[in-house]
């Protein structure tokens, strides 16, 4: 079944997150993006900090600080990058 | 995927969401440059910390902490010198956030003043050591000032003479209710005899242990801590410069930047001095052996310890540990 932008944008996320955190035993397609980072996962303040930037770059947006404690899952992150994007109707 | 979930069964994972949402951001200041004792091996004379001069108005200390509350700071950890000596410095901090209070006990804390207010005694063995090292037997006094008080706990620098005699003054403290906590010494000023050997931090690791088995109701601890504090090593990992997380983020030009404790600072009394780290820059990072530094580093390294059960149950143990010290859950 051919993916929707929503799951190829979560999908390219968890690629992320694998990639730059070296999270192991998990790949873009078992990783569960509901899962809670922090709570789950362990993924701390520094952690996000590298995530975003390369976010950042990849989807040409700017995560506003403040609102980093809301990046729980990577469901809210490609939330929030669409809202960056103005692509959220 | 391995998740936190995943790894604990339902009682260690209720225990994981009692700490799992603080969001703890210490720093710590040096409430004073003078002290109504002079120990051997006092990081802070040792260093010649004591020598940047200090903030005397209140209303300074005021404007200062009102300032490190909007930095994100929400622990303060108040040191010195002997903070007692300046109640109304103690007391800005206090009105303000909740804070803890090292001491050496001397002082009583008056309690109508500070309620609650969480105060760590050091005590560095029995009173032939403390006699020796500090000059007079200071648990004699600051037993009688806190006994009994359900928000003190002592922090007892375990020195290698104390080695198998340890138990002594954990009866003593436990005898006049109060808890106990331990770090090691590390011998700033290299006094005769008060080094470690590999064999002797093996002893002591089982000491602790069999302490923490056989006075589970007085001494604050855990296991893994006794390992990864005996041993300087952490899932594979040294101790040291690279990885120590209690950097001032002043001083932190580390690169790569290990995991640390997020906007920590160590403020000289005169705030505006940092200090490069929890305790001196004049000491030797491979041979550090403070008790907090390693206890944060366990602490900011939980993705690490998602990896079985057991590391997860260690991690955790270790931030309960941390938790109880600094009141955030009960004793
Ligand atoms: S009581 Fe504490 S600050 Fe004072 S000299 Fe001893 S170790 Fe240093
Ligand atoms: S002396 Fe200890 S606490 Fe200070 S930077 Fe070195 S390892 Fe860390």
């Amino acid at each position: 079944m051919p993916q929707t932008q929503n799951g190829l944008m979560e999908r390219r996320i968890a690629e992320i997150l694998i990639q730059e955190l070296k999270l192991e035993n998990v790949t873009p397609d078992t990783f569960d993006v509901t899962t809670d980072l922090v709570k789950e996962l362990g993924i701390d303040s520094m952690d996000l900090t590298t995530v975003v930037l390369v976010l950042q770059g990849e989807y040409k947006v700017k995560f506003d600080e403040d609102n980093y404690p809301s990046l729980t899952t990577v469901r809210a992150i490609a939330e929030q990058i669409r809202q960056l994007q103005g692509t959220v109707s | 995927m391995i998740t936190v979930r995943s790894l604990l069964d339902d009682a260690w994972h209720h225990r994981y969401q009692k700490i799992c949402n603080l969001n703890i951001r210490s720093s710590i200041y040096d409430v004073t440059n003078t002290c109504n004792l002079r120990c051997k091996g006092c990081f802070f004379f040792s260093s010649n910390e004591h020598l940047t001069g200090e903030a005397n108005d209140v209303a300074t200390w005021e404007t200062f902490i009102d300032a490190e509350k909007a930095r994100g700071a929400n622990l303060p950890i108040l040191i010195g010198g002997e903070p007692t000596l300046h109640p109304d410095r103690v007391e800005a901090f206090f009105k303000r956030l909740p804070t803890f209070c090292a001491t050496n006990g001397l002082i009583k804390v008056p309690r109508d003043r500070f309620p609650q207010m969480m105060v760590g005694i050091s005590l560095w063995g029995d009173a032939g050591t403390e006699k020796s090292l500090r000059g007079k037997d200071a648990f004699a006094v600051s037993s009688k000032n806190y006994a009994g008080d359900p928000n003190t706990y002592y922090l007892y620098t375990i020195t290698s003479q104390q080695l198998g005699r340890v138990e002594t003054m954990v009866r003593r403290i436990r005898d006049i209710g109060v808890k106990v906590h331990f770090q090691l010494l590390s011998n700033d000023e290299g006094a005769d005899g008060f080094s470690w050997s590999p064999a002797q931090l093996a002893d002591v690791r089982d000491e602790l242990d069999d302490l923490l088995d056989r006075y589970p109701d007085t001494v604050i601890s855990s296991r893994y801590y006794h390992e990864v504090l005996t041993t300087g090593s952490m899932l594979g990992r040294r101790f040291g410069w690279q990885e120590c997380p209690s950097v001032s983020e002043t001083h932190d030009t580390r690169n790569p930047q290990p995991r640390r404790l997020i906007r920590f600072r160590r403020w000289s009394a005169d705030l505006k001095t940092t200090h490069r780290c929890c305790t001196s820059a004049t000491r030797d990072c491979a041979t550090c052996k403070d008790g907090a530094a390693h206890m944060s580093w366990v602490m900011v390294n939980k993705r690490a310890h998602i990896r079985t059960a057991r590391d997860l149950q260690n991690w955790i143990e270790v931030y309960e540990m941390f938790a109880k010290l600094y009141r955030f859950i009960p004793w």
